[in-house]
């Protein structure tokens, strides 16, 4: 983005003659769609998305278990279901893929959608009102991030019992420490700031400074952090499972604890295709991730 | 120096307490019942109270609490389940063969990652930069069991160069063993060091004392390994020093794979043949390890940056 237009649409007038600035999200935007990579990322993501989504409802790779051919048939292009060859049943590796795919996007989602709400409450209330429950938020996710992540998410699991459930309970309990921490520490700059003190002496309510007035100038952390724990949380299924702890049924964590014996038999299609499917998307998001934290950099205009 | 270490040391009991109090929970109070959890559900109701007297399931939680602290002060975790070794004897034997695959590797890779981000960042803009980045991203986002299942298969399974699995307690003897997962270890986690060594180095050559420099007329190579390099020091050792607790685990699924006999496989171990005692007892360990670990971190931290007094 040149100085140039940026500074002309900042000396923009509106229709009542009041210049018109740019909000940190216009120039996001703006700089988001100029780079090829991020769309192009950000389309591997929906297309996960859509897969996840048609695999949920049965449009697609349905039932998943029902034999399709020969124990450890190699790939082959004759029909979808052979693309990544068969497993030790006979089973389609293909279908097993997209159900794989069905579980990492929910996990994914699910606890991106539970852990950062809880994380940003948490850390702005802790940020805002300091004192006491400061100290109690802050003594209880120092005390969890002590416990090595494996460990805890074991322990965890383990407590709660195999499946779907225990993946996300564990993760959600651990995944909601990273952006409280940030939030707080933002709410500890903001809370001092002109702006806040205005709003307070025009007689606004504790709730409203804190998500009226500051929440939407730290915005930008959560957006980023969304796509983070989104991430993670993915890799981390994958690892529960691959341990024993996850989900029963197709997992690409259960697809490669299968296949870590399959490997020295020959048979590569279906570790192959379990790592392979968790890296275009972990890619994905390492490269969204990083244009967004450009594109939201307030600094780089 | 003294009074600093102990004022962190005594801000850590919250934690110490928070942390047993977590796992005293997790282990004792929402898992069920742990007797019947280790034993399965064919024994009969006279090894299930043998069980419950030996880890002392039998009496009231509070006491069990009371407990496992004491365990937690005289190291003493009891014996394991499966293997009826003495848990703290295991932590012990544990520790060297992870710290031997651990130290070597964790240095090698802050080596490797300095060096090549010193490359990428002199070149910046340039095309050995761009090639480095897109290697950095591909290399992060590549699965840590991808990493070491066509490792192992390919170089020791395939090419026979390496042994597929095994340790060796004599000194010469664990070294060949010990090559393999030290390198996936480097491949695992350069591709994030390099990446954040150049965010910092960049970050430096924006500052006001590099345009003076280049404007009095040093050259490039100057400005950049004399007055770039010396700054970009403090985030680099800070960056170490804070993995360096992260040692302690070693690496659980290299250790698993390769049979290396450390904490990781121990707590793999247990945690396949549902051994509770073993598992609760390596949380509690390698926790308080960790905290200690970051109160020496603090303290090296202090000692590296001129600007953090030990108040």
């Amino acid at each position: 983005m040149s100085t140039a237009t940026s500074t002309a649409a900042e000396l923009a007038l509106d229709s009542q003659g009041t210049p018109k600035g740019r909000s940190l999200w216009n120039h996001a935007w703006t700089r988001l769609k100029k780079d090829k990579y991020a769309i192009i990322c950000a389309l591997i993501i929906i297309v996960y998305f859509l897969i996840a989504f048609l695999a949920f409802i049965g449009a697609i790779a349905s039932p998943w278990d029902k034999v399709v051919g020969p124990s450890y048939a190699p790939p082959s292009t004759e029909s979808m279901e052979m693309w990544f060859g068969a497993d030790i049943f006979g089973r389609s590796v293909f279908y097993k893929v997209i159900h794989g795919t069905r579980v990492a996007i929910s996990v994914g989602f699910v606890v991106a959608l539970v852990s950062v709400p809880i994380g940003v409450f948490l850390g702005a209330v802790a940020g805002y009102f300091g004192g006491v429950i400061d100290e109690i938020i802050v003594w209880f996710y120092s005390t969890l991030s002590s416990i090595p992540n494996l460990l805890l998410l074991l322990a965890i699991a383990k407590a709660v019992g195999k499946g779907m459930g225990a993946i996300y309970i564990s993760l959600i309990i651990t995944s909601w420490i990273g952006i409280a921490r940030v939030i707080r520490g933002e709410f500890i700059k903001h809370k001092q700031r002109d702006y806040v003190t205005a709003a307070d002496s025009l007689g606004a309510s504790h709730f409203s400074k804190i998500f009226k007035h500051i929440l939407p100038n730290v915005s930008h952390f959560i957006i980023l952090n969304i796509s983070l724990q989104f991430m993670s949380a993915i890799k981390a299924e994958v690892i529960l499972s691959f341990l024993g702890v996850g989900v029963s049924g197709p997992s690409w964590g259960n697809m490669i604890d299968e296949a870590k014996l399959e490997l020295a038999r020959g048979v590569w299609w279906q570790l192959s295709a379990a790592t392979g499917a968790m890296f275009f998307i972990v890619l994905a998001f390492n490269i969204l991730g990083d244009a967004l934290r450009d594109a939201l950099d307030p600094k780089i205009k | 120096m003294f009074s600093f270490l102990v004022r962190r040391i005594i801000g850590a009991i919250p934690i110490i307490l928070g942390v047993a109090l977590v796992v005293f929970i997790l282990f004792n109070v929402v898992g069920g019942d742990p007797a019947l959890q280790m034993v399965g559900k064919h024994a009969t109701a006279q090894q299930i109270a043998d069980i419950r007297r030996e880890y002392g399931l039998d009496q009231p939680l509070h006491m069990q609490f009371v407990k496992y602290l004491g365990e937690i002060v005289t190291f003493d975790f009891g014996r394991s389940y499966a293997t009826r070794q003495k848990i703290s004897d295991m932590i012990v034997n544990g520790i060297w063969p992870s710290m031997s695959l651990a130290v070597p590797a964790f240095l090698a890779t802050t080596l490797i990652s300095i060096v090549l981000s010193l490359l990428v960042a002199y070149f910046r803009g340039k095309w050995i930069d761009r090639v480095g980045v897109i290697l950095c991203v591909i290399g992060m986002s590549i699965p840590s069991l991808g990493y070491i299942l066509f490792g192992q298969y390919v170089l020791a399974y395939q090419l026979n160069i390496f042994p597929i699995s095994g340790y060796d307690y004599s000194l010469g003897g664990r070294f060949e063993y010990l090559i393999l997962p030290a390198i996936i270890w480097i491949m695992l986690s350069v591709g994030y060091d390099v990446r954040y060594y150049r965010t910092a180095l960049l970050e430096e050559t924006n500052q006001d004392y590099v345009r003076t420099a280049r404007a009095k007329g040093l050259s490039e190579p100057r400005v950049f390994f004399k007055h770039v390099l010396k700054n970009t020091m403090v985030p680099i050792v800070t960056n170490v020093i804070l993995e360096i607790p992260l040692l302690l685990l070693g690496a659980f699924l290299l250790e698993t794979f390769f049979g290396i006999p450390g904490l990781g496989y121990i707590t793999i171990d247990a945690l396949n043949n549902s051994d509770l005692p073993v598992l609760k007892a390596m949380t509690t360990v390698v926790s308080l390890l960790y905290i200690l670990g970051t109160i020496a971190t603090d303290m090296a931290y202090a000692l590296v940056d001129p600007r953090i007094k030990l108040k």
